[in-house]
């Protein structure tokens, strides 16, 4: 079992005080912290191996470029990837999925096909979808959300059609917190012959995921919300669909060669092996050795023990918030097993971002606003949510000074 | 002459239909910032000296112990200044 109070010691900055008060961290959905043998990692890449990767015979860029495709292996592994030549490394989700919709949608997307999304997206997970349809032509459908914010799988099996190509869901609202059955829409979408993306942005970080048995496409996920570094994320996708695809942007290194014909003066390029053919230009090696070494990090705790530990504090944390006033209010659904530890309110009278700057003075760091999921706020009746997240360094003793201080806002 | 900008660090609009504008003071002006504040604008309610509900010239606004204000229905740059000038300077 995963004991909070020692994986904190890990984690510089939870020693830190704000507005004169211990710092209690509730926004790990948007970002997570990052324990000392990460920021030790980056540390040591910069000290002692920096240099670029894939380009040169020194010793220096070998340790580099042994240390980045360690990393990409780290993740397959923790990912039960068939290899290394299903993990694109990325900037993060979003970069992930503009990938897909680019590199994929722009070539295989015509006029009268069809991809399916739900109102439950993460902006990331709708725009880019959107801006390629301008180009391509063709329909977005939108699946329905049901008032407590689970997934109407009724209406999303009713748009899945023969003109289906693509399905794209979340694994995981960023904003209920509520777990989509991804194996069953998967299971779906390609009886229909259409492909399946995974936002898993927020399961990745929180449960154990295994590609093989979800048999989805793509997987996109970032690396800061698993205690990694910013700047690094993955595109997970299956060896024969990412050999298929165009390459997403040119530059060095996801090409073999790039040659002019003497005669006809045309320029022919073949591409790299995968997944160096999705990653071109210099990669961010350094953050990607903090991602492999946060990846480590997660397997020594084990991720089974992650989601059983986040499960108990959320449901301690909703009960705790129940016993609140009447004033604050709870969004979607309250059975901590149908949902990671997302916890989306209110509190009467007050604006969400009200709700956070009060928390924050007492050093408590809550999401609000839309927590780029305006669609979902909308649907839900709702002008905004303060929302709180719960990782693996949360403890019952941070949730109730959190309530004790939301009974003093149900005051205002 | 002293100006709002000495004072404000930073001015964030938030999206959607409530269109907040929060408004956060330099940590090092920003206890000057507040009592000036609550000097010049009428309090309504507050709880705890850290969120105080206030009303001046037809605004009304929160603002916070810890530097920080929320206005609702500002609609220019211009216009939050002229209240911000009126409450600092």
């Amino acid at each position: 079992m995963l004991n909070p109070h020692d994986v904190r010691k890990d984690f510089p900055i939870l020693k830190r005080k704000v507005n004169d008060c211990p710092l209690i961290y509730f926004d790990n959905a948007a970002t997570t912290q990052k324990p000392i043998q990460v920021i030790d990692a980056i540390k040591d890449f910069y000290e002692n191996h920096n240099a670029n990767v894939h380009r040169a015979v020194h010793t220096l860029s070998q340790e580099a470029s042994e240390l980045y495709e360690d990393a990409h292996d780290e993740v397959a592994k923790f990912l039960n990837a068939k290899g290394t030549e299903e993990t694109v490394f990325v900037r993060g989700t979003t970069e992930a999925i503009n990938l897909v919709a680019y590199a994929w949608g722009l070539h295989n997307l015509k006029k009268d096909d069809e991809v399916v999304l739900s109102m439950m997206e993460h902006h990331s997970n709708i725009v880019p979808w959107e801006l390629v349809s301008r180009t391509g032509g063709f329909k977005i459908k939108y699946a329905r959300v049901n008032r407590d914010g689970t997934l109407d799988y009724a209406s999303f099996e009713k748009l899945i059609s023969k003109k289906t190509k693509m399905v794209c869901l979340c694994h995981v609202s960023n904003v209920t917190g509520v777990i989509n059955d991804v194996k069953r829409a998967a299971v779906l979408a390609h009886e229909h012959g259409a492909l399946v993306l995974v936002d898993g942005a927020q399961s990745v970080p929180h449960m154990p995921v295994d590609v093989k048995d979800l048999d989805v496409d793509f997987l996109a996920f970032s690396g800061h919300k698993m205690l990694g570094p910013m700047g690094i994320g993955v595109l997970y996708g299956q060896r024969d669909v990412l050999g298929a695809m165009e390459p997403f942007e040119g530059g060095g290194e996801m090409i073999k060669d790039v040659s002019f014909g003497r005669r006809s003066g045309r320029c022919s390029i073949a591409w790299n092996v995968l997944p160096w053919k999705f990653e071109a230009g210099t990669p961010s090696a350094g953050d990607a050795v903090g991602l492999m070494e946060a990846v480590r990090y997660l397997k020594r705790l084990g991720m089974e023990n992650v989601k059983r530990h986040e499960e108990k504090l959320t449901t301690y944390a909703l009960s705790r918030m129940q016993e609140c006033s009447e004033k604050v209010e709870i969004y979607g659904p309250t059975d901590s097993s149908s949902k990671c530890g997302i916890i989306p309110f209110g509190v009467k009278g007050l604006s969400s971002h009200d709700i956070a700057l009060f928390l924050d003075s007492f050093g408590i760091m809550v999401r609000s606003g839309f927590h780029c999921a305006q669609p979902l706020h909308e649907l839900l009746k709702l002008n905004s949510s303060a929302r709180v997240s719960f990782y693996v360094y949360n403890t019952p003793e941070e949730v109730d000074k959190f309530v004790e201080v939301l009974e003093e806002i149900g005051q205002f | 002459m002293a100006t709002v900008d000495e004072y404000v660090s930073r001015i964030d609009g938030t999206c959607g239909k409530e269109k907040d504008v929060i408004v956060t003071f330099k940590y090092e002006k920003r206890d000057e910032a507040v009592k000036t504040i609550l000097g010049r604008a009428s309090l309504k309610k507050s709880l705890a000296g850290i969120i105080f509900e206030l009303e001046f010239k037809n605004h009304s606004f929160r603002l916070y112990s810890s530097g920080k204000i929320i206005f609702r229905g500002v609609e220019s740059k211009s216009e939050l200044n002229a209240i911000l000038s009126a409450l600092l300077l």
